[in-house]
């Protein structure tokens, strides 16, 4: 651990081929990456360029077949089985049979928690998605957005300084996606954590990020890494200054010229 | 013509009435009777054959007007138990001599039945508790006429005691045998079936726990449980009857092998029934093998398991009652049924019939109770 801020995710070379009938697939070819503490990081690219692989490479559900994985310094299963990040499913993956409090309890109890720790954090991560009062309700009698928040609360509770999020909103109406965004936001700068996002969403990525990687795919890599300029402070109508537009038109041609390679 | 709002029950039962009117003598006796005023002869419905024909026609009417359904289902469901309880009543110590106006009037009064819950099933109450009643009343009058019509028929008719007794003997060698039938409930079902269930059952769920967990168990034991399922009962059942004796431990025994194999092909199937995300989910939390089991797994497997114990319910009432017939001691469902027959008393037969058929049917209703109130989550009890 070199540099001012230790890296909380290093990838050098990374490779991952999936064994398939069809023969091998390349999911992610020679892919270099630092993300330091704090960031805000969006991978954003169209279906197929391995954004998901990445993320999910980070949080070893898959295992790279080439190239190096760091995720605090640990290698990544190390990281998993310190419970070193809250993941974030395209669905919330709540569990029907417990109520949203017993849900959120839920990585409490695996890591063995004492009662009176879970119910504070509870209410705590609770209070953080704007779901109090909605303990005792079921999955099933929340709206999709109510649903994802409490999945975020989820992910949150056991207070890991790192947050893998998978298209969360993708399945969400633009309304409710926005709200979401905002709070997102909100919620980033009061608990200072590390954020990885994968989006398909051009707005999406420039709104929340700090950083915006965009990956293309056949063999998925980085086709371009992003520095934001906007400020820390972002209201929804941010999206409308030039700074934004700027940003947004320099994502849309990353993404153009991967999909131009295929041609 | 806003007042009407004809039924084809309705007008079916009132043509019926007609022709049975015009037939004219409702039994032999009766058509007797006609032929030679000047005798003295006794004959059934002598002074009820108009009114009954009266309640059918009146209530058929009466349904056609537009008045609430609630009083329309009310006026169809006394006359036509009405009739049916004169019909039934009449006919007594004239069995057999029915001739077509009678069987005329029972359609006629089922048709009233019929339509009374035709209107039951239309009504929206808006209360629970009178939704809750109409699902009890309904079924209710459904179950009621069977009996109606095969009390009917059987008396009206004259079938032989020994091919169908009416219910009402069955009824009553029930209410005669109480001892003797509760002797056998309790050898059969309270011994073998529970017995034979419990274990076959738990043995089915952790042998599919054990494949889960133990990869080789799964590729060799799998295959064999299909076989297991595939023996036949009857050839097995005396082969228990040899290796675990007369009483009720062979009868378990059989009950065993009968409930194993649903429970554990079921509780495999459930075990894979948890989604990938949940399970990867599980992963990122670094959760073990039975944490994951038990929080996610087999909740997510409980509505495979439920299936399998209400398939294993009803299976382990036939597994215990068909072994007795291989060899018991003189009590038991099984032994009563095969005795009996050959000793033609046949009420007796159908009273252990209906004894099972009722037991069979508290064993489901307590296993899907209980299913309801665990998966309470799935689509498919809390509705949508």
């Amino acid at each position: 651990m070199t540099g001012i801020s230790p890296a909380v995710v290093a990838a050098s070379k990374l490779g991952l081929t999936f064994q398939t009938n069809d023969g091998p697939v390349q999911a992610l070819s020679n892919v270099d990456l630092t993300i330091g503490k704090g960031e805000f990081v969006s991978f954003i690219g169209p279906s197929g360029c391995g954004k998901t692989t990445l993320l999910r490479v980070i949080a070893d559900l898959e295992k790279p077949t080439s190239g190096t994985i760091s995720v605090n310094g640990m290698t990544a299963e190390q990281a998993r089985e310190k419970r070193a990040y809250g993941y974030v499913f395209q669905a919330a993956a709540l569990f029907p049979w417990r109520t949203i409090e017993r849900n959120v309890a839920l990585p409490l109890e695996i890591m063995g928690l004492s009662k009176a720790e879970q119910v504070e954090r509870i209410k705590r991560t609770l209070d953080l998605v704007n779901l109090s009062g909605f303990e005792k309700k079921y999955p099933w009698q929340l709206s999709g957005g109510m649903q994802q928040r409490a999945s975020i609360a989820r992910a949150l509770a056991f207070d890991a300084d790192l947050l893998l999020m998978d298209e969360p909103f993708g399945a969400l109406d633009e309304i409710v996606r926005d709200h979401l965004n905002e709070q997102l936001l909100q919620l980033w700068a009061r608990t200072n954590k590390t954020i990885c996002f994968v989006t398909h969403s051009i707005p999406e990525a420039v709104y929340l990020s700090t950083r915006i990687v965009v990956m293309s795919p056949r063999p998925g890599r980085v086709s371009d890494i992003i520095q934001s300029t906007l400020p820390k402070e972002r209201p929804l109508d941010i999206r409308e200054t030039p700074e934004f537009l700027a940003i947004a038109a320099r994502v849309r041609d990353g993404l153009r010229a991967g999909h131009s390679y295929d041609d | 013509m806003n007042w009407l709002k004809p039924s084809w029950q309705a007008v079916l039962a009132i043509v019926l009435c007609v022709i049975a009117i015009a037939l004219g003598a409702m039994s032999k006796p009766e058509a007797a009777a006609l032929a030679d005023p000047t005798a003295s002869i006794n004959y059934p419905y002598l002074g009820t054959k108009g009114l009954m024909l009266g309640l059918v026609i009146v209530a058929a009417l009466v349904s056609m007007v537009r008045i609430p359904s609630v009083a329309e289902a009310g006026v169809l469901f006394v006359c036509a138990h009405l009739v049916a309880w004169l019909l039934i009543s009449g006919i007594a110590g004239f069995e057999g001599t029915a001739l077509a106006p009678y069987f005329l009037l029972l359609t006629a009064a089922w048709l009233l039945g019929w339509r009374c819950v035709a209107v039951l099933s239309g009504l929206r109450p808006m209360a629970g508790s009178a939704r809750n009643a109409l699902r009890l009343i309904i079924p209710a009058i459904f179950g009621a006429w069977i009996l109606i019509i095969w009390e009917a028929v059987t008396r009206g008719a004259g079938i032989p005691f020994i091919l169908l007794p009416p219910p009402s003997a069955i009824g009553a060698r029930i209410a005669g045998s109480l001892p003797v039938l509760g002797a056998d409930v309790r050898q059969t079902i309270f011994k073998a079936v529970i017995f034979g269930y419990v274990v076959g059952s738990g043995a089915g769920f952790i042998t599919a726990i054990l494949a889960d967990r133990v990869p080789f168990l799964r590729r060799g034991l799998l295959p064999i449980g299909n076989m297991v399922s595939a023996l036949p009962i009857i050839g097995v059942a005396p082969i228990m009857v040899m290796w675990f004796g007369f009483d009720w431990q062979s009868k378990a025994a059989v009950v065993i092998i009968m409930t194993f194999f649903p429970m554990l092909v079921n509780t495999v199937a459930g075990l894979a029934a948890s989604g990938h995300m949940e399970r990867d989910l599980m992963r990122t939390y670094a959760s073990g093998y039975w944490p994951t089991l038990i929080k996610l797994r087999l909740p997510a497997a409980a509505p495979f398991i439920f299936n399998a114990l209400k398939i294993n319910s009803t299976l382990a009432l036939i597994g215990a009652i068909v072994a007795e017939f291989f060899g018991t001691p003189v009590v038991g469902m099984g032994f009563r049924i095969s005795t009996e027959v050959g000793r033609m008393n046949i009420d007796m037969v159908w009273a252990e019939i209906a004894v099972a058929a009722l037991a069979g049917s508290v064993f489901y209703g307590v296993v899907a109770l209980v299913e309801r109130a665990v998966t309470f989550w799935h689509p498919s009890v809390r509705g949508g």
